[in-house]
């Protein structure tokens, strides 16, 4: 007699019942849980059905060969019948160089493309200092990326090889000593100078060397007086050097070794190379400047919080556009008689204080938010206030501003459009004018709108899901 | 610190002014100061060099000249025989227009977007993503020019809005129509809207610089006493509610405060619409907005509501579960949670950065001058600069007038954020 009244095994597992699995659930769940839910949901049905209806066949019938406006519109309606809309994008087929360089030469076009490709290598140091491996990989991307760009851009054949040794040495050098690849970085802003605006090779040069001045004085002179005073002195030596030196020599080297690039005027600059020159300068000085208004502002000291305070209000309270003609305007005014120079520089300068203020108001969120035990700690271990800053307060506080000083870095990019108004061809007023200006493409108002809207989209877009990866690498606290 | 005032104070060393934490500040701020004042010397004696050799002076005389320029969009009186300093305020009045518009609808706008991408419905939430980042990531400049082209370039010419007689014979429909009931009529030359107008008005009041214009102000008067009058009810409901336990019914008092009195006034001041009707090739009547306004608001909207939104979505989000589950077990409605426990929390998230994107609205109308609205940049900054060309007067002064209206933004909405902050104890 073997009989059992209960199971000896488990039953398998019921599926559950339709509506609480698959997409069934998530259906429910997510889009018609209450009668709100439904009437949203439906709403945002009819949204997207009319976008697609209203859009969709102008986007299935772009064109991309024409000659002008009218004839992408007959070849639209030959193939989509009368009535039908179409995208004409061979207006960005004709008018993409200038939206990219502006009314740089095209046969110089190879020289931002180089400097774009060097801007990377130099930040690989910044970005993976000493990671030989990152570092390898950047430099082969960029190697690849400058060989197909330069190659389609007609490179002269020289300028070719010494980029290609340029490459080559950084990752011979980036295998053996990574640490000492900082060194293109600290170098790279002179060489992109030159790269982009051309001109003797020995301005550049002569004007890096004023800072080897200014180090070889502070090393002279700080055993006798002093580090702050030496500091001061190569500070000097190194102002002398370029207000007085630096063009005499330039002119006494350039005679012995005339070696130049054909040089480019700033108002030949215009489109994406505009924005991204004023952008990557704006960002890069920016950073620093702000971080000293910040402590500036934090300062105990009476003056230099008073006047840091009076920068920064000063600066946040006008529109950048009223800073963008004091730049064009009024600097001929503060400088001294006679003193004229170049209108990129000028809007870079004023950009980049329009940038520092509202990041010394970042950063300052993120120094108040510290906790004080962290500033009484320093104190503790005896280090002197640049030591604090530098190995306890800046690197907490600045990582807690991260997503804040990023999204300041992306509203200066988005600010570059606006040297239109002093006169420089940006791509968005700039060029676009001039394509709409033509007679071939006037009318057309989508396609260079969206095309260049697009970039922007993606180089903001890029940027700001860069900061959320820096937070989530950064994060250290254990939440 | 303490320790560093006890030090023995053997004599007084040069050195000790930059080793010794007492003196260093003071040598520091010392050197600071003078740099500084240097700086400053430098600039001033560099503009009146630069100003002698251009044999300008330094006044504001010219704003008293005549403009001789007009302008389309005028608040206040303003012919072309005014003065630049007309002129000035005509400007400043439209760069506050705009500003007012722009950041009502662009908080109405946001605070909307922004609940909406918190919602549990998927679709939406998504919906209401895209639209924020992509109006965050593209330049405030593209949606100006955009929206001023689309406006200008792809609406009707008031002809079209005409019904001829082959058009009635063939049954067919004119090309455009009017929108709001034949109120509304988006033309290429702008956008007419009807103009209130009152037969029996109350008149106007000249007081030399400016005139009143009674019959609004009877408005605004009346407005004001309703609302005065419908919260001192709710006042005393609520006393009576807290005395006896039992609130008093008050909706249709309120009601009855809130829109007798106006609808009344407006009756007796004989109120009515004129809508803008198709005489000849041009509308007639009502009144004309152009593009360049409307575009300005419409971009300034778009752009700042994307920006309100993650400022209310992330002033939301701070608010710990535990609030709202706390709400729960006490009984409150979902309504009444949202309303008493969430929002007044959230409210204090979400009012500084909420200033800034004010300030940045109202420093973003400048952007004005890309579609030749005449703000306070374009008039003053603009052809009153290109006219006198007197640059150094202009540009200060126009940087002067931005950073009052922005101090007292900030000034004032930091007030407003006061009074809702957390009452520390």
């Amino acid at each position: 007699m073997d009989q059992h009244f209960a199971r000896t095994e488990m039953l398998p597992p019921m599926t559950p019942p339709i509506t609480e699995r698959g997409a069934v659930k998530w259906l429910r769940e997510n889009l018609f849980s209450t009668p709100f839910n439904i009437a949203l949901t439906l709403f945002g049905i009819a949204v997207i059905y009319l976008l697609v209806r209203a859009s969709l066949p102008w986007w299935l019938n772009s064109v991309w060969n024409a000659s002008s406006l009218s004839e992408c519109r007959q070849i639209v309606e030959a193939a989509a019948g009368t009535g039908a809309t179409g995208a004409c994008w061979a207006m960005i087929r004709e008018w993409w160089g200038a939206f990219i360089f502006g009314f740089y030469p095209p046969d110089q076009w190879w020289r931002p493309i180089l400097a774009f490709g060097f801007l990377m290598a130099a930040l690989a140091p910044v970005l993976f200092s000493g990671q030989t491996r990152n570092l390898t990989i950047v430099l082969v991307v960029v190697a690849v990326f400058l060989a197909l760009t330069l190659w389609l851009a007609g490179t002269p054949g020289i300028a070719f090889g010494l980029a290609a040794l340029v490459v080559i040495g950084m990752l011979a050098l980036a295998q053996v000593q990574p640490g000492k690849l900082i060194w293109f970085t600290l170098i790279y802003p002179a060489l992109c100078f030159w790269l982009l605006w051309g001109g003797s090779v020995w301005s550049p040069i002569v004007a890096m060397a004023g800072f080897g001045v200014l180090y070889v004085v502070f090393r002279q002179a700080s055993p006798f007086i002093g580090l702050a005073p030496a500091a001061g002195a190569g500070v000097l030596a190194a102002v002398l050097w370029w207000l007085y030196l630096d063009k005499a020599l330039v002119d006494v080297l350039h005679g012995v070794v005339p070696l130049a690039l054909q040089s480019i005027n700033s108002d030949q600059f215009g489109g994406f190379l505009l924005a991204i020159v004023i952008g990557i300068t704006g960002i890069s000085f920016s950073l620093p400047i702000g971080i000293l208004l910040a402590l500036g502002r934090q300062s105990d000291m009476l003056i230099v919080k008073t006047l840091s305070v009076g920068f920064i209000e000063f600066i946040r309270g006008v529109p950048l556009i009223t800073l963008l003609f004091t730049a064009s305007l009024l600097l001929q005014y503060f400088l001294p008689p006679g003193t004229n120079f170049d209108i990129i520089l000028r809007v870079i300068i004023l950009v980049t204080f329009f940038a520092a203020a509202y990041l010394a108001e970042v950063i300052r969120g993120g120094l108040a938010a510290l906790p004080r035990g962290q500033y009484e700690a320093a104190d503790a271990l005896g280090l002197d206030y640049w030591r604090a800053q530098r190995l306890i307060i800046l690197p907490q506080a600045l990582k807690i501003s991260i997503p804040s000083i990023v999204s300041t870095f992306i509203g200066l990019f988005k600010d570059t459009t606006l040297v239109a108004f002093v006169g420089l061809m940006d791509p968005l007023k700039g060029v676009t004018q001039i394509v709409r200006a033509d007679i071939n493409w006037k009318g057309i108002y989508w396609e260079p709108y969206i095309f260049v809207g697009t970039i922007f989209f993606l180089i903001c877009f890029g940027m700001s899901r860069y900061s959320m990866y820096l937070e989530k690498k950064l994060k250290t606290d254990h939440r | 610190m303490a320790f560093a005032s006890d030090a023995p104070k053997d004599g007084f060393r040069l050195s000790m002014l930059i080793y010794d934490t007492r003196y260093r500040s003071y040598t520091i701020q010392i050197v600071v100061l003078v740099l500084f004042a240097m700086a400053v010397a430098w600039l001033l004696n560099n503009t009146a060099q630069n100003l002698a050799a251009r044999g300008k002076e330094f006044n504001f005389a010219f704003l008293w000249q005549r403009a001789g320029y007009d302008i389309g969009q005028q608040i206040i009186p303003y012919t072309n025989d005014s003065s630049h300093f007309r002129a000035l305020l005509v400007g400043l009045i439209n760069t506050l227009v705009v500003a007012f518009f722009g950041c009502i609808f662009a908080t109405v706008l946001g605070v909307v977007i922004g609940v909406l991408r918190l919602s549990k419905n998927w679709l939406v939430s998504r919906l209401m993503t895209v639209y924020v980042e992509i109006f965050r990531n593209v330049p405030l400049l593209l949606w100006i020019l955009l929206t001023y082209v689309i406006l200008s370039e792809t609406t009707f010419q008031p002809k079209d809005f005409r019904l001829t007689d082959e058009m009635v014979a063939a049954g067919q429909p004119p090309l455009a129509s009017m929108m709001f009931f034949d109120s509304v009529a988006v033309t290429n030359r702008g956008t007419n809207i009807p103009s209130p107008l009152f037969e029996r008005g109350l008149g106007t009041v000249d007081l030399g610089f400016l005139s009143l214009n009674l019959t609004l102000l009877a408005v605004i008067a009346v407005i004001v006493g309703s609302v005065w009058v419908n919260r001192r009810i709710l006042a005393s409901a609520r006393v009576t509610q807290e005395a006896t336990g039992i609130r008093p019914v008050t909706w249709w008092k309120s009601i009855l405060v809130l829109f007798a009195p106006i609808i009344v006034l407006l009756v007796a001041m004989g109120f009515h619409l004129e809508v803008p009707t198709l005489q000849g090739f041009n509308f007639k009547g009502g009144i004309l907005i152009a593009h360049s306004f409307t575009a300005m608001v419409i971009a300034l909207t778009l752009y700042t509501a994307a920006f309100i939104a993650e400022i209310v979505r992330a002033g939301i989000q701070a608010i710990s579960r535990g609030q709202s589950e706390a709400a729960f077990a006490l009984g409150l409605r979902p309504g009444r949670t949202m309303n008493l426990v969430i929002l007044p929390q959230a409210l204090r998230v979400i009012i500084p950065p909420l200033i800034s994107q004010y300030l940045n609205l109202t420093k973003n109308t400048s952007l004005g001058i890309a579609v030749s609205y005449l703000d306070l940049r374009g008039t003053l900054g603009g052809i009153t600069l290109n006219q006198t060309g007197r640059e150094l007067e202009c540009m200060l002064l126009m940087m002067l007038i931005y950073l009052t209206i922005s101090l007292t933004i900030s000034a004032v909405m930091n007030m407003y954020n006061k009074s809702v902050q957390l009452k520390a104890r």
